[in-house]
Formats: structure tokens, C-alpha cells, sequence
């Protein structure tokens, strides 16, 4: 199935006050060109979940710096001054959560879980209101999964039914937000035809991508 | 001392404490430096949490590939041997066990083994990344830092700031000496010749035991 549409058509599919999950670290592996139609468009009130909010100037960054944020969820954001502005100013939310726990927590989110056990938090401001639980002996805290109405996410190579490869560093969240979100759109730095990349290294499955989209960044 | 010779005073100790065949996290900014120190006969495999082990020195000028980059977006190089995965994976390893060490820097850290690295509330929040993870899987936790802030105390009886991470510091290594996290408190066991045993008390607020065995702080 070819699921190879234009950025406009994409573009079409995105409102104001959407929760939208992003891959990247750091606006490595991050589907600009999906960002930037999305500024293009300039939809407001959006929740976004994303390891970073990157630069001013790349990747996530760009939404906020173009006000179109109401929350974040994301575990770091000092890259990017203009979300610290925003947060002192008391213009944007910005939930903190630590990296290994929000990708476990989008990772619960696709597949089906109620939650994940974590040690990382305790005895910090991360534990407040949380619920503790004690397995063996050991406390951990319950951490809630979490999905969004879309995410987009960014292949080097991916075939046009959806199936992606990721090189390098670019993999990062991509694979996991692919399975936790209502509408899965891959940017593609290359499409290829169905059957041209090897079974043995797709790393994120077509059967999650509901739509690839040509993009001319992924860096 | 100069502010490069302090850096590089704690970088070189820090490598001192890596052992054969380790599995490093090394933070970003001064605990980068260690991988320029390591011994000779010492191999360690270095991880960068964004989603590889096997990670190498910057590459050449010409030579950057945008898609290899490490954990601050800086342009490096993967090593033969080396492997890629995604964050799932880079926080299975740090999580579970698996990290020999990790290093970070401080803005507070305490007697207790309490770190406080993440924000300042108010002033500057630029959220903990990877570090809580680290500081809660890794099997060693060595704090490296200069020993004041312009003076002012950072190693303190008792973190203000919000912690990282509670009880989990090993070792504190900085340009005046290496300090042991111990249930009875931190105890001095290399003084930096450059300093005196009144010197590095005045810069510490925590209480210092100093050790029967006190040694010349080494850098190689």
C-alpha cells in the first residue's frame, strides 16, 4: 500500500489544540519539514511531547519560538532560551520528565500497558503526587503511559507502505512514538519502494505509519 | 591555578578511576574532557545516552556527518565495534544496571550523596535530560567539578537546590582534592599539593574527614 502523500495534504491533517509527539534529540532525527508546514500553517494551542525543544532555529524549537505551544512534556529544554523565556513568563507549561522515563512511559503508551515502574525520580521533586510501589523490597514509582493524537517522526529510508530506517543517532524516540500516537506520519529523507529496504533492518514498521511524507532534512 | 590547568587537573584524576573494559557515561562540558586522559593500557567503551556505545573523538574539520552526533549535538565519530540503538535501549543500559560509571557536574552536592545538578528554580531550568537516570543506574557515580562556584560553597551538609538524585554520589574528584562518599560522612583521601588541608575546608561547607592515609591528589 502506498501511503506517499504531499506536505500539503499532510499539513490538512493538523489542528489547533493537537497533542503531537516529536522524534529528534536535539533536532537530530527530527522531520523538519513536517515542522516547518506546521508553522507554515500556524496552529495554536498545541500540546507537544518530545525528548528537547531543541534550537531556536531548528527542529521543535521552531514551534515554540512561533507561539503556537500551550505544554510540553520533554526532559530538557535548556538549549532553547525561548522556552525558558516563555515558562518564566508564564506563557507556556513545560512538564519535566526524566529521558529514560518518558521514553518508557511513550513506549507503555504503544504497547498497551498501564504504566512502568521506575527508580529514577525518588527522593526528587519528581516523585511529588506520584504513586510508590514496592517490589522485592525495592521502591519504585508508577509512572503513567503516554500517547498523542499524532506523531511524526523522521526516517533516512523508508519504503512508501512506511516501513523506516534510521541511521546513526537519528533513531532516538522515532521507533517508540511510531507505536503511541492515533496518526503516524514518517518524513522521509528518501522513499524507496516496497521491498528495497531488507526486512532484517527495519527498525520502525510500516504497520505503525499511517502516512510518509518527502522531506529534504533529517539532520 | 588557571582555569584550563583546574579542568584539566580533574579530568586527568578522573580517568584515573577507570578500569579496563568499562562502560562510561561521560556528561557534557568538563567530564568530556576524561576521554582525553584515559591510560594507555586502559580500554573503556564510552556510551552517549542519545543512542550509541563505541563513541570517538570529534572528527576532522570537513569530515562531520550530520546524522553521528552526541548527546550536545556536537558533531563526533563511532569507533569500530561501536553500535547505534534508540533511547528505549540507551535507558535500558543506563537504568539497568549496566553503566560501570557515569560523570557528571554539580551545582550542589552533599554529604550525603545527594546531587543537585538540574536547576535552579526561578533562575534556570534546563531540565535533567538523561542525568536522573544515570545517577539512579549507574554503577558509579563520580562527581566532577571545580570545587567552588566563584567561592561560593557547592559541596554542602545538605543540598538546597532540587536534588537529581538522592544518595547516589560515590566520589567527588575536584581541582583541590578527591573526596569518598561514606556513611559517616566525606572523607578526604587526595589533597592537591597546590592546597592545604585548611584551604579546602574553608572551601567546603560539608564537614571533611581527613583521612588517616592522606595522599597526593595524582593526575597520572
Amino acid at each position: 500500500m502506498n501511503k506517499v502523500i504531499d506536505i500539503e495534504k499532510f499539513s490538512n491533517k493538523i489542528k489547533d489544540g493537537m497533542t503531537i509527539m516529536i522524534g529528534g534529540f536535539l533536532g537530530n532525527g527530527t522531520p523538519e519539514t513536517l515542522i516547518d508546514a506546521i508553522v507554515e500553517k500556524g496552529v495554536k494551542n498545541l500540546t507537544i511531547i518530545a525528548n528537547d525543544t531543541a534550537f531556536v532555529d531548528k527542529g521543535i524549537g521552531k514551534l515554540i519560538v512561533n507561539k503556537q505551544v500551550k505544554k510540553v512534556i520533554t526532559s530538557h529544554i535548556g538549549t532553547n532560551k525561548e522556552t525558558g523565556r516563555q515558562l518564566n513568563a508564564g506563557e507556556l507549561e513545560v512538564v519535566l520528565v526524566p529521558q529514560g522515563t518518558l521514553a518508557e512511559q511513550v513506549r507503555a503508551g504503544g504497547a498497551g500497558l498501564g504504566g512502568i515502574l521506575t527508580p529514577t525520580g525518588l527522593g526528587t521533586i519528581v516523585e511529588e503526587n506520584k504513586q510508590k510501589i514496592v517490589v522485592d523490597g525495592k521502591e519504585y514509582l508508577l509512572e503513567t503511559p503516554i500517547r498523542a493524537d499524532v506523531a511524526l517522526i523522521a526516517g533516512s529510508k523508508v519504503d512508501k507502505s512506511g516501513n523506516a530506517y534510521h541511521t546513526k543517532s537519528t533513531r532516538n524516540f522515532n521507533p517508540l512514538m511510531a507505536t503511541a500516537a492515533d496518526l503516524v506520519v514518517v518524513e522521509a529523507e528518501k522513499v524507496v519502494e516496497i521491498g528495497e529496504i531488507d526486512p532484517d533492518v527495519v527498525m520502525t514498521l510500516g504497520i505503525f505509519v499511517d502516512f510518509v511524507v518527502r522531506g529534504e532534512t533529517n539532520g | 591555578m588557571d582555569k584550563n590547568l583546574v579542568k584539566e587537573t580533574i579530568a586527568r584524576r578522573v580517568a584515573l578511576e577507570m578500569n579496563d573494559g568499562d562502560l562510561v557515561n561521560l556528561g557534557i562540558g568538563l567530564p568530556t574532557l576524561v576521554a582525553n586522559f584515559i591510560p594507555k593500557d586502559i580500554n573503556i567503551t564510552l556510551q552517549s545516552e542519545n543512542g550509541f556505545v563505541g563513541l570517538g573523538p570529534a572528527p576532522l574539520k570537513g569530515e562531520e556527518d550530520k546524522d553521528l552526533v552526541n548527546a550536545g549535538s556536537q558533531p563526533v565519530t563511532i569507533l569500530p565495534g561501536g553500535a547505534f540503538f534508540d533511547s528505549l535501549t540507551s535507558f535500558a543500559i543506563i537504568r539497568g544496571g549496566h553503566l560501570d560509571a557515569t560523570v557528571l557536574g554539580a551545582l550542589q552536592v552533599d554529604e550525603k550523596g545527594n546531587l543537585a545538578n538540574w536547576m535552579i528554580p526561578g533562575k534556570m531550568v534546563p531540565g535533567m535530560g538523561g542525568a536522573m537516570d544515570l545517577v539512579t543506574g549507574a554503577k558509579r557515580v563520580i562527581v566532577a567539578m571545580v570545587h567552588t562556584a566563584k567561592g561560593a560553597h557547592k559541596i554542602l551538609k545538605e543540598c538546597n537546590l532540587p536534588l537529581t538524585a538522592a544518595g547516589k554520589v560515590d566520589l567527588i574528584i575536584t581541582e583541590m582534592g578527591v573526596m569518598k562518599v561514606t556513611n559517616k560522612g566525606l572523607l578526604l583521601t587526595e589533597l592537591n599539593p597546590e592546597f592545604t588541608v585548611e584551604d579546602i575546608k574553608k572551601a567546603t561547607d560539608a564537614e571533611l574527614i581527613i583521612s588517616y592515609d592522606l595522599k597526593e591528589m595524582r593526575t597520572s
